[in-house]
């Protein structure tokens, strides 16, 4: 139940992906017929991922190595190319590392960034971004829904505001993208970023959706592929497996969300039920259908994630204990919870092969773990050890 | 990423739970940090009698609290002074880097409560 670590890859994927590493290893800028049969493959995983964001042009679509650059390349790009009018860019509190990076390496270069706070249940506060725009606004970014807390953002509302105020809006759409129906014509998305391998698809690329008109500059320069915003030879076999993912997320997307929904409810309530002092974190029903982040009171994220482990069972923690810094999760602390709140946070991430006795056997399972950490842990209060 | 030593440690930690009337309790960490741990001693005869911990943190933080328990039982508390944070991760046969700063806190637990134990006597034979 870690699927936002790593999905495996569809075997429908794989299979339409191996043609593209021996035997059709054209270039797609190349004049010959090897290389027009590859370019037509190519246009064709673009159409695809185009159907499922709702764009409606195929050459909004510029493919990438993955959401860190998509991520990259919408706030640089923007942010450099119309410096001219302005030097201010509006995020959240909540984003994706490469999102909260990216726009901290811009401070150094003379921009400033506004972070605009989330209520307790991860939603974006819309009256704080509204006023945080100022006539020196030229980008605003906030993601489509938080991968960590499952929380799904009022995006078509923040997009009526961006618009309004004269901005750009990118939305980091990672972790909501193949999930959730997305429409960037909709709700006036100018950018938006996707991963492959958050739809089953390979690792290595992702792709940058940039509506026509909008203003912004290649970050990698090269050869001139992808009309000129993203050098660098195209890696084919991925981007026809990212094409497939693409397709097969759009056609499954209503019975496997409302599976995963039935599925996360359960755990969720199974657990709630089961063990006193435990707490949903994120939005009760704006949420990932796949998406449950639960917080036990009184323990400490890994020693839980050690004990399920022993179980076969896997899972993340918000904890600081289990991660390169020491920080906790920056997310958990955004929607309020004191430190060693979110250090007691589990997140559970479902996904296709998980069943309705995984679920079951998780709510039988935790209770017992829960009971053992508490038992050792000095925080616990007397009334929750009998 | 933990040793097997550890790692037992942490399912079957040795010495858990709280001495009533203590004669030295440590309580070091911060809960803030994700490791907080609490020791408790009995000392006779200027040797540590009885030991025992409450830990709130990784599987790190238990395993060590676990194994002060053992290196420092029956020791005298000059001996058990000199038992070092070092000692205590040899002894489960190391542990992560990250963890070696952050999780690894038994001994200092441990010299809190030696030096909690010496704080009262004091007190009491003025």
């Amino acid at each position: 139940m870690d699927y936002t670590a790593g999905m495996p890859v569809d075997n429908r994927v794989v299979e339409v992906m191996l043609p593209y590493f021996s035997q059709q290893y054209g270039n797609p800028s190349s004049l010959h017929s090897s290389g027009s049969e590859v370019r037509k493959a190519m246009e064709e995983a673009r159409t695809k991922i185009a159907a499922l964001i709702g764009a409606k042009k195929n050459e909004e679509v510029f493919f990438t190595s993955g959401g860190t650059e998509s991520n990259n390349l919408a706030i640089k790009g923007v942010a450099y190319r119309n410096k001219d009018r302005g030097n201010h860019i509006v995020t959240t509190t909540i984003e994706h590392m490469s999102v909260m990076n990216t726009c901290k390496a811009l401070t150094k270069e003379g921009f400033n960034v506004a972070y605009v706070p989330v209520d307790k249940y991860g939603v974006v506060n819309v009256q704080s971004l509204e006023k945080a725009i100022t006539d020196k606004t030229i980008l605003v970014s906030v993601m489509y829904a938080n991968g960590e807390i499952g929380t799904i953002e009022p995006i078509k509302e923040i997009g009526e505001i961006v618009h309004r105020k004269g901005a750009l809006l990118h939305v980091d759409a990672v972790a909501a993208a193949g999930q959730i129906s997305i429409n960037v014509e909709n709700e006036y998305i100018d950018l938006m970023s996707i991963s492959s391998n958050d739809m089953y698809g390979p690792r290595g690329v992702g792709a940058l959706f940039v509506k026509t008109g909008t203003r912004i500059q290649p970050i990698i320069h090269g050869g001139g592929q992808e009309r000129g915003l993203r050098s660098g030879t195209e890696n084919i076999p991925a981007i026809v497996g990212m094409g497939k993912a693409a397709e097969i997320a759009k056609a499954e997307m209503k019975t496997e969300g409302e599976r995963l929904s039935r599925l996360r409810d359960k755990l969720t309530k199974g657990l709630l039920e089961s063990i006193p002092s435990s707490f949903l974190n994120g939005h009760p029903t704006q949420r990932l259908p796949n998406n449950a982040n639960i917080r036990f009171s009184y323990i400490e994220g890994e020693s839980l994630i050690l004990s399920l482990d022993m179980l076969g069972i896997a899972c993340s923690s918000g904890s600081a204990c289990t991660s390169k810094t020491l920080e906790p999760s920056h997310v958990l602390l955004a929607i309020g919870l004191k430190h060693e709140e979110a250090h007691g946070s589990l997140l559970f991430t479902l996904g296709k092969q998980n069943t309705e006795e995984d679920a079951d056997y998780v709510v039988n399972a935790l209770p017992d773990i829960v009971k053992r950490l508490r038992a050792i842990s000095p925080l616990t209060p007397k009334e929750l050890l009998t | 990423m933990y040793t097997e030593k550890v790692m037992e440690h942490f399912r079957n930690p040795r010495n858990m739970g709280e001495i009533p009337n203590a004669d030295g309790v440590g309580t070091v960490g911060n809960p803030v940090c994700g490791d907080l741990m609490s020791i408790y001693i009995k000392v006779k005869d200027n040797h540590i009698e009885d030991i025992k911990f409450k830990t709130f943190g990784c599987g790190a933080a238990i395993a060590t609290s676990s194994m002060i328990t053992e290196l420092a039982r029956g020791k005298t508390l000059e001996e058990a002074m000199k038992i070092s944070r070092g000692d205590v991760a040899d002894s489960l046969g190391g542990l992560p880097p990250i963890k070696m700063h952050c999780s690894n806190l038994a001994a200092d637990g441990l010299h809190a409560a030696i030096q909690d134990y010496l704080k009262k006597k004091e007190a009491q034979n003025k």
